[in-house]
């Protein structure tokens, strides 16, 4: 007779358990066997909880069946789900999470009325008239004049910022914060950056070189990897 | 075969009809075939700067409708045989105005003419849309004021989506004291932010307002710096390398010899 593969393995690290799930069987035997595994290793109810890591391979589990996962890892079994990682994502969750994290260069003059919108960072080389507006939902890199208005991380992230060779605008907008010029004449300024302070609670502007300090993520591709 | 330049700038009363008819006389003077298209319906005055206004039979509207022949409408100049005006229609529906019809009127007179030059109404809408569809190239009008130079942007903004060269620029109504203490914006400023190509630069000017009331265009005037800065403008448009005028007023026989002697001035 062959032997059974082992379909649910568990795996103690440093950071709590791993639990495998084989990927090569079907989900609900899977299920059967993680059940059989969880009852057969009930832990004694004084015991503190054990968070637990789901590593499923190469297998990809929605929404359903993520939420049936947890019942049976967590119901009264005292484990908690830490992640459920998968090495697999969908095309379509892929194809978005490289619109989101490319960097998108226009070159062109932004004018009054016209807007410009996109998804991820924007690298525009060219002005931005008063009048004109770009928007996107990561950072905005501008080697020219802002004198419009530039909105940084519409998809309410805060973390995002403004770069530009040269500042005077009319609005900063980062997610859902505002500021606006000064009534009076002002100057503007050259190789700055804008950015939500959060001590402050409000857009700040700082020399670029301060962003390495303030956005450190920033050097890292696998940012948003880790966000979303 | 004749080019089309339409002159616009989005804001009202910086100087379009002024402009286009003053292009299109210095234009005639160099003895080129000029037709002149006033498009801004129902608010037409080309025709009254031109001196023209008592000559109008047929309009462009009648043209559209098929009324008249483009040739009944077009009025000779009563100066020179170059210079010829479509005039726009003051009373007939605005809706008749098409911009397949004007480019079809537009087709017919390059035949005809070396430059047909047309005067655009303000604004974007239609008028604007009828305005531009049959030109080669535009001419964009601004003065040294804020809204002004917002409004000529949204205008370039526009021309840009069309299927035409870049705009040229015309800075107009320019006082030199008030540029020179900061009080206007200066034309370095307003090519930086504009930056499209500027074609002409024109002072403001009294003989200006004096010569349309008059209807004769200031071009035909030697003497005058609006005149010179209208002629330099022509020039240009045919492709002529000529240096922008000088904003300083005209010195003194006595002060340009302390000059040249190097006293202070």
């Amino acid at each position: 007779m062959q032997e059974k593969r082992q379909l649910i393995t568990i795996k103690g690290t440093r950071d709590g358990f791993s639990l495998f799930i084989d990927d090569s069987c079907t989900f609900d035997t899977a299920l059967k066997e993680l059940k059989e595994k969880i009852a057969a290793a009930r832990p004694n109810k004084e015991d503190p909880m054990v968070a637990v890591t789901v590593k499923t391979g190469d297998r990809y589990l929605d929404e359903v069946q993520k939420t049936q996962l947890k019942e049976i890892i967590s119901e009264e079994n005292r484990f908690t789900i830490q992640a459920i990682e998968s090495d697999v994502i969908r095309k379509a969750d892929a194809l978005q999470w490289k619109e989101e994290s490319e960097i998108k260069a226009v070159n062109r003059t932004i004018r009054s009325g016209q807007v410009l919108e996109v998804t991820g960072d924007l690298l525009l080389i060219g002005d931005i008239n008063p009048g004109g507006k770009v928007v996107s939902t990561g950072n905005i890199y501008i080697m020219g004049n802002l004198y419009g208005i530039a909105h940084a991380g519409s998809g309410m992230d805060q973390n995002a910022f403004i770069a530009a060779s040269f500042m005077k605008p009319s609005q900063l907008r980062i997610a859902d914060y505002i500021s606006r010029a000064p009534d009076y004449e002002s100057s503007g300024v050259y190789m700055e950056c804008a950015l939500i302070d959060k001590n402050e609670d409000k857009i700040i502007i700082d020399r670029l070189k301060r962003l390495s300090h303030k956005r450190d993520h920033l050097s890292s591709f696998e940012r948003r990897m880790k966000n979303g | 075969m004749g080019e089309a330049i339409v002159v616009t700038s989005g804001k009202g009363g910086v100087g379009k009809t002024t402009t286009t008819g003053n292009i299109g006389t210095a234009l005639a003077l160099m003895e080129k075939k000029v037709c002149l298209i006033d498009t801004d319906i129902g608010l037409r005055n080309l025709d009254v700067v031109m001196g023209l206004e008592n000559r109008i039979i047929y309009d462009i509207v009648d043209v559209i409708k098929g009324s008249c022949k483009l040739k009944q409408a077009l009025i000779k100049d009563k100066r020179f045989d170059y210079l010829a005006l479509l005039p726009a229609a003051q009373t007939s529906d605005k809706t008749a105005l098409t911009p397949e019809g004007m480019k079809k009127i537009i087709a017919e007179l390059k035949q005809e003419y070396d430059y047909i030059i047309i005067d655009c109404p303000a604004g974007i809408e239609q008028g604007f849309q009828n305005a531009i569809a049959g030109a080669d190239r535009a001419i964009v009008v601004t003065t040294p004021e804020k809204s002004s130079v917002r409004d000529a942007d949204r205008i370039v903004g526009l021309l840009e989506q069309e299927e035409m060269d870049p705009p040229n620029l015309v800075i107009n109504r320019i006082r030199s004291h008030m540029m020179k203490s900061g009080e206007m914006l200066d034309i370095d400023e307003i090519v930086q932010v504009l930056s499209i190509d500027l074609i002409g630069i024109v002072v403001d000017d009294e003989a200006v307002i004096k010569a349309s009331n008059d209807g004769e265009p200031v071009a035909l005037k030697s003497n005058s710096k609006a005149s010179v800065a209208y002629r330099n403008i022509a020039r240009r448009i045919l492709g002529e390398n000529v240096p922008l005028q000088s904003l300083e007023d005209e010195k003194g026989v006595l002060q340009r010899l302390k000059k040249f002697i190097g006293m202070r001035t």
